[in-house]
């Protein structure tokens, strides 16, 4: 089985290219003129959209994972990049967001194309090229520790964005965020050292053939799911989350909302369902669910109570990152032939799909209404759909996504779980999805009510906003809808190359 | 039983001296603990025959880290660090002593010895050309995590300039220079830097073969450079000049450059033509021990303070 899985495919070197491009595009950004890295940064992420929606084509039609030899070295002594069909949609659902983000962000951070070098526009796209470098490698890589170096890209990369305004507030929330993703990083190391002590190999595939239920590999597992826990922002270790991404200029919060949580969550569910020896799981399954259900409710709760726009935002991401970890135990606990044939998996992903397309739209909006009325906060949007109609459509739209109403990508990913906890007679996982919908429709309402109503007084725009980077916004909530007419049924892509085919 | 004597003796100071660290209320003499306690350790990776890992822990763990804590240290201001509720320390405590226990068990109970890829490192590692296996895993058979990693550190330093005063963005990081220009900081410089300077050459040098490279080696060239920059000897450089930011990309350039070539050239991305493996890992190695030093250097000197054309 492993010389079948461990050989460059054709259209394999599209993963290298994933990783290497945004590399390229960093260092290029630093030795160009001033006026050009707007330019420069966004070719080099229209290039890495295109280099992702190949890779996705490319798995779709041979309905294989890609794999890339680096170096022509085989594991356990080499690395290896390998794509499966859930890698390759992460892929390309980056590359598009991280493009979207960048239309909205040209001429932001008071870039000045006749001025000198600015510190906030060059360290915003140095940032954003990293992150999506290190996401790509997070969904390309195999090799425990390469999958360490990839988080650590993450992790550097993001916290600067937290702390670009310059602040004492967001330079302290950027300081807690550092803590908690360094405390991670050290857990999740400390997790690969003990793997490789036990079986002297990193590389999942060939870890997935020879492990069994030893005590090193379960310790572990703990650590480095600790570890990235704490990088996910998971209930309870969710406390930097809300001001690192409330504090962040708007297209920053659309990135690290939508996508940086998502790269650590990702290497949660490679560990447990690539790794953890099937019908192991059970109890930890059941206490990561349990954990999510608490972020469901604290998050929507806490979000209800913000005055503040940009907090309530960040406070929905706590809870809607919750769902996510409904995936353990539904998935594990499902009768289908394989957790990856399971309705709650592909609900799972379809969650993590529509959150980041429907929370990247809704930050960026948040961004587009501070911009507009000169604040963020609740009480004072009366008025605002005459304003700035295309934005609060948006947020109507990504609202929609976010309660979970049909027709929207949200109600799909909830509709789908709700059935898999149902179908296995869970029904406590379905109670915490409808409680959380009704909380998000209660956080929802509170920003749409006051923006359609008719304002007391006619009130002014402050600034003129570029109708490109209030379109960009628009997009995104668009597909956030639009993945809701997917059928609403397991996702053979997202099975193709999953390493443990049969059931336990 | 020197040896087990010698072995109880850095494990005991290791441990007592990190229960100091954390406990001491006082930043400098934690920092001059977590020297302390790296050079330590640096011990302890000798007595394993891990020379490389020993060099590195020395350089980087104990010598470079420090200096930018103490760097950090003087900025702040003094504050007085309360301690956390009693409950607090316990469940830390508890949650610290758990995972220990069962790293404990997991490294004292193996139950099959562990697999080592030792040998298969060796067989392959003619084909490049080198004679230091550590170098093998670096450079050929793990070259993509190097790469990264030297993307990583370029990241940490765009890192640390992201906190510049917009200002000052361009300038040049202000170092405190001593008063007397022939004190006892720049004559420690003139004598040891030329000595500093070849040692950190020979270290990337002899790399190939025997313990030692480019973070190493580069981490004592990063050292004399800053010891000059302290001494008053030089001054640090404008972030925004080009030959400076060149000399930071020149690492990741030429090694991205001869990795891409192998893909015509060797079969695949990082592979070396197995006749010029030897001197293109040399060029690398040079590369990045350039910008790698440079990159240390400025790590150091911290963020730009003065603003470009305004000097003090």
């Amino acid at each position: 089985m492993t010389a079948a899985l461990m050989a460059t495919t054709p259209g394999g070197l599209l993963l290298v290219l994933a990783v290497v491009v945004p590399v390229i595009g960093i260092l290029a950004l630093w030795l160009v003129r001033a006026r050009d890295i707007e330019w420069v940064a966004i070719a080099t992420l229209a290039v890495n959209l295109f280099l992702s929606l190949a890779t996705l084509q490319a798995v779709r039609a041979s309905d294989a994972p890609l794999v890339y030899l680096v170096g022509g070295w085989l594991p356990p002594l080499g690395l290896a990049l390998r794509v499966d069909g859930i890698a390759a949609v992460l892929m390309a659902m980056t590359g598009a967001i991280v493009a979207v983000t960048a239309l909205y962000a040209r001429g932001q951070f008071g870039f000045d194309p006749q001025g000198p070098e600015r510190r906030r526009p060059m360290v915003f796209w140095t940032m954003l090229l990293a992150i999506t470098g290190a996401l790509n490698l997070i969904f390309a890589g195999e090799d425990l520790f390469n999958l360490y170096v990839a988080l650590e890209l993450l992790t550097f990369a993001a916290v600067p964005l937290v702390s670009l305004d310059g602040s004492r507030d967001t330079l302290e929330a950027a300081l807690r965020y550092l803590v908690f993703a360094l405390a991670g990083s050290v857990l999740y190391l400390l997790g690969v050292a003990v793997i490789y002590g036990a079986y002297g190999t990193l590389d999942l595939v060939v870890l997935s053939e020879i492990r069994g239920a030893e005590g090193a590999l379960l310790l572990a597992i703990a650590l480095m799911t600790a570890g990235l826990i704490a990088k996910t922002a998971l209930f309870p270790l969710h406390l930097w989350l809300p001001p690192a991404h409330a504090g962040a200029p708007a297209a920053a919060s659309a990135i690290l909302s939508a996508l940086v949580v998502k790269g650590s969550f990702f290497l949660i569910l490679r560990l447990w369902f690539d790794l953890l020896p099937p019908g192991l799981g059970t109890i930890g399954a059941n206490g990561l669910g349990l954990l999510g259900a608490g972020a469901v409710i604290v998050g929507s709760v806490l979000a209800l109570r913000q005055a503040r726009l940009k907090l309530l935002v960040a406070y929905s991401t706590v809870a809607q990152i919750g769902y996510l970890f409904l995936i353990f135990p539904l998935a594990t606990g499902s009768e289908a032939a394989s957790p990856f044939a399971s309705l709650a998996w592909t609900g799972g992903v379809l969650q993590l799909l529509a959150h980041a397309f429907a929370k990247a739209a809704m930050f960026m909006a948040a961004g587009l209404v501070y911009e507009a009325i000169g604040h963020d906060r609740i009480d004072g949007f009366r008025g605002l759909g005459r304003l700035a109609p295309i934005t609060v459509l948006t947020m109507t739209l990504a609202g929609l996504s976010l309660m979970g109403l049909p027709p929207s990508g949200g109600f799909s990913a909830k509709w789908l779980m709700l059935s898999a906890s149902l179908g296995e007679g869970a029904w406590w996982w379905a109670v915490v999805i409808l409680a959380g919908g009704l909380l998000a429709a209660g956080y929802v309402f509170r920003i749409l009510m006051p923006a359609f109503s008719t304002p007391d007084a006619p009130a002014e725009r402050l600034h003129p906003v570029a109708l490109t980077r209030e379109l960009a916004a628009l997009s995104l909530a668009v597909i956030a809808i639009l993945i809701g007419f997917l059928p609403l049924s397991p996702w053979p892509l997202l099975a193709i190359g999953r390493l443990i085919q049969v059931s336990p | 039983m020197l040896g087990l004597a010698l072995d109880l003796l850095i494990a005991a100071l290791v441990i007592g001296v990190a229960l100091w660290t954390v406990r001491t209320r006082d930043d400098f003499a934690a920092i001059v603990g977590f020297v302390a306690y790296g050079l330590l350790l640096t011990l302890a990776w000798a007595r394993l025959a891990a020379y490389d890992v020993a060099l590195t822990e020395a350089a980087i763990g104990g010598g470079v880290t420090g200096v930018i804590l103490l760097r950090a240290s003087i900025r702040l201001k003094p504050v007085a660090t309360a301690r956390k509720p009693i409950g607090a320390r316990i469940l830390v405590g508890l949650l610290c002593a758990a995972i220990s226990a069962a790293l404990a068990a997991v490294v004292l109970l193996p139950m099959t010895p562990a697999p080592s890829l030792a040998i298969e490192v060796r067989t392959h590692l003619a084909s490049t050309g080198l004679g230091n296996p550590i170098a093998g895993v670096l450079m050929a058979y793990r070259a993509l995590d190097t790469f990264l990693e030297t993307v990583v550190v370029l990241l940490a330093l765009f890192g640390v300039w992201s906190l510049t005063p917009d200002a000052a963005w361009g300038g040049r990081p202000a170092m405190a220079v001593p008063a007397a220009a022939f004190g006892p900081l720049p004559l420690f410089g003139r004598l040891l830097i030329p000595v500093g300077i070849v040692i950190g050459v020979y270290i990337v040098w002899v790399g190939a073969d025997a313990p030692g490279g480019k973070f190493q080696g580069a981490t004592i060239l990063a050292a004399m450079w800053i010891l000059a920059m302290m001494a008053g000897l030089t001054q640090a450089p404008s972030i925004g000049r080009w030959r400076l930011r060149l000399l930071l990309a020149a690492g990741p350039i030429v090694f991205l450059a001869i990795g891409l070539a192998g893909i015509p050239l060797a079969g695949a991305f990082l592979a070396y033509p197995e006749a010029l493996a030897k001197p293109l890992i040399l060029l690398i190695e040079v590369a990045l021990t350039l910008s790698i030093a440079a990159t240390l250097g400025l790590l150091v000197a911290g963020p730009p303070d003065v603003t470009p054309g305004v000097e003090p």
